[in-house]
């Protein structure tokens, strides 16, 4: 009979020059890995969330080129990664996201003796409670959420008291698009904490976010300081450093961190467990880290820096910056978010459902 | 034709690349929702735990669905789709109409401008409708030159719905158009010789002959309404969360895979449903003939 296939017998010289190749296959892979890593990374943040020639620069000085991927948010990078990297280095989970990604084993632990740099950091940050230790994360920038406002339409807006209870602005408020925020700024506005779990207290602050959704306009998911420059809206819950942007093209835009404290939050700069290029990874949040590059990238986007030997190089502006640095006295009140738990986060999801169908 | 089992070689080439397609990008998938709809998070050390399940629990997710948020959100979601899908045909009808009446050579000039905006993405078309109509819009501008407005109109319920009428309307006109090019002229010219007038022409004659094309465009506007997120959400106000946004908001924001897993079943069915409404609707009609 003939047959169009070869057929290979199985004896044993086959068999071992066979698994020979496989073993030697699985054994050099890794080697081959660490020896040479190629000369490539992969970057994973939020758009304009870098300096505009920073990835050139590290390029220029390493030779390794760096591909950046956009997320839009927190949560679309935790999606992302979830289900396993698809080839993710660097990554810029907010300290609530390290909090639950650490829990998941979805970090990869730092070597801080490949990241001289780390001497540059604010000590200040360096021991937080959602990475005690800084084991997985650095501080990449931080900043507050508050209340954007165009002055010749807005009179006072020091208290959340204008945005959830006040109807003098009605139709002409937007807010954050997502649960987090607003329920935990409604807590703040009521005098509880950002992160409360308690039932009572949530439900209060459900029953302030419904009655307030009569003044808001807008659920903006993050375009708030685009509705507030193009006269959509006059006043906004955003982050500063997005009001900051905006702020510099229009001197009627300011920004306020309210009297009752909110979310004060750090966006922190990791690796990503399978990252294909660890070594290149520990590279670039050094190069992250240098003073000038430092200076560089908060120049661009606007946010504060943890990075204490660059922020003492920056200009006046930038220093004395009340969107950026607010006063200390407020930034007391304002909180961190931390990573409440899956059940509590099924409780916070709910009561933001009731807010959206209400 | 010979049927498949006298050549089965021939059948099974053919039938190969699609089925391991159907199985592997839409039955795979689908099947393992559908166990994750029953399943719920794992608890590992008394904790709950982010990305670990205990498959097949029971059917609380589904339990958890039946609750007045999410049915007020279900209802908005049916009203609205149908209001879009009412809309379509109204508008649709008379357009499909217009284009088969057209002469011969300008007919897929005009069919051409009907498909033309699915050439760009449907976010990008959804931008520029909100370019189009903001405070400080196309629209307003012209307004405001004529001393009207601004008309406040990003940021309401009929945005949404003008919303997904620009979307979806040539889901209606495609079909609507295609039975009535085959309609056959000469059943209306009996019925206007035989003494009927225009309206009970085309109430008697037109209507029922067109029919069919009628309830495809239906179908091909309604269902893709029911799950749509990012309309409500780019063109919508505080009050605009539809199903899908929902849904959406599952495997985003709280990540709950299950939960969105089980809203995402409830809306199939739901699907399902309209559908078997239709088919029993044809079969009768067509027991009627």
């Amino acid at each position: 009979m003939k047959t169009h296939f070869p057929i290979s017998r199985m004896n044993r010289r086959n068999l071992l020059r066979g698994s020979g190749a496989l073993f030697a296959g699985l054994t050099l892979l890794p080697y081959k890995a660490m020896s040479e890593e190629e000369k490539k990374l992969s970057f994973y943040n939020y758009d304009t969330y870098i300096g505009e020639h920073t990835l050139a620069d590290f390029t220029a000085a390493t030779g390794i080129d760096v591909k950046m991927d956009l997320f839009a948010d927190g949560d679309e990078l935790f999606t992302k990664l979830k289900a396993g990297n698809p080839g993710y280095d660097v990554i810029v989970p907010t300290n609530d996201k390290v909090e639950r990604m650490i829990k998941a084993n979805m970090l990869v632990a730092l070597d801080h003796g490949k990241i001289p740099n780390v001497a540059n950091i604010d000590p200040a940050f360096m021991n937080p409670t959602f990475d005690p230790g800084r084991k997985y994360s650095l501080p990449y920038m931080w900043g507050t959420v508050g209340i954007g406002y165009r002055k010749s339409k807005v009179t006072d807006a020091s208290s959340w008291k204008v945005l959830f209870d006040d109807p003098t602005y009605a139709g002409r408020m937007a807010s954050l698009g997502d649960q987090e925020h607003n329920i935990g700024c409604a807590l703040k506005y009521l005098g509880y904490g950002y992160n409360s779990t308690n039932i009572d207290e949530l439900n209060k602050a459900k029953d302030l976010l419904i009655s307030a959704k009569k003044g808001i306009k807008k659920y903006a998911d993050d375009n708030g300081q685009d509705l507030l420059a193009q006269g959509e809206v006059d006043l906004t819950m955003e982050y500063n450093g997005d009001i900051a942007q905006v702020m510099a093209e229009d001197e009627d835009i300011s920004y306020v961190v309210p009297k009752e404290g909110s979310n004060v939050w750090e966006d922190t700069i990791a690796i990503a467990a399978g990252a294909p290029h660890p070594e290149n990874a520990h590279a670039f949040i050094n190069f992250v880290f240098d003073k000038e590059n430092g200076k560089h990238i908060a120049e661009t986007i606007q946010y504060a820096t943890p990075n204490k030997a660059a922020r003492e190089i920056m200009d006046e502006a930038y220093q004395n910056n009340p969107a950026i640095f607010p006063p200390a006295e407020i930034l007391a009140k304002c909180e961190y978010a931390s990573y409440l738990g899956e059940e509590a986060l099924k409780v916070r999801d709910e009561i933001w459902t009731a807010v959206q169908a209400a | 034709m010979e049927d498949w089992k006298s050549n089965g070689r021939s059948f099974w080439t053919l039938a190969t690349p699609g089925t391991f397609w159907l199985v592997v990008f839409f039955l795979i998938p689908l099947g393992y929702l559908l166990i994750l709809s029953f399943s719920s998070k794992a608890v590992i050390d008394g904790q709950v735990s982010v990305n670990d399940y205990d498959y097949i629990t029971g059917i609380e997710n589904y339990v958890r669905a039946i609750n007045p948020d999410i049915i007020s959100i279900f209802i908005r979601t049916l009203w609205w789709s149908a209001l879009a899908t009412l809309a379509c045909l109204l508008i649709g009808y008379p357009i499909a109409f217009a284009i088969c009446f057209m002469p011969e050579r300008w007919r897929p000039m005009a069919l051409l401008l009907i498909v033309l905006p699915f050439w760009i993405n449907l976010l990008i078309r959804t931008y520029a409708l909100k370019t189009v109509m903001g405070a400080r819009g196309i629209i307003n501008t012209v307004l405001g030159f004529v001393g009207i407005g601004p008309i406040e109109m990003i940021g309401t319920t009929g945005a949404v719905i003008f919303g997904l009428v620009y979307v979806f309307l040539p889901f209606m006109i495609l079909p609507l158009y295609s039975t009535i090019e085959r309609l056959d002229k000469s059943y209306l010219e009996a019925s206007l010789d035989l003494g009927a007038s225009q309206f009970q022409t085309f109430r008697k004659v037109t209507l029922p002959l067109t029919m069919p094309g009628i309830i495809t465009g239906l179908i091909l506007v309604f269902i893709p309404c029911l799950g749509m997120f990012l309309i409500s959400d780019e063109l919508g106000g505080p009050t605009s969360w539809m199903i899908g946004n929902v849904i959406q908001a599952q495997f985003g924001t709280s990540n709950d895979w299950p939960f969105g897993s089980a809203l995402s079943f409830a809306l199939m069915m739901l699907t399902i449903i309209v559908l078997v409404m239709q088919w029993y609707y044809q079969n009768r009609s067509k027991g009627a003939q």
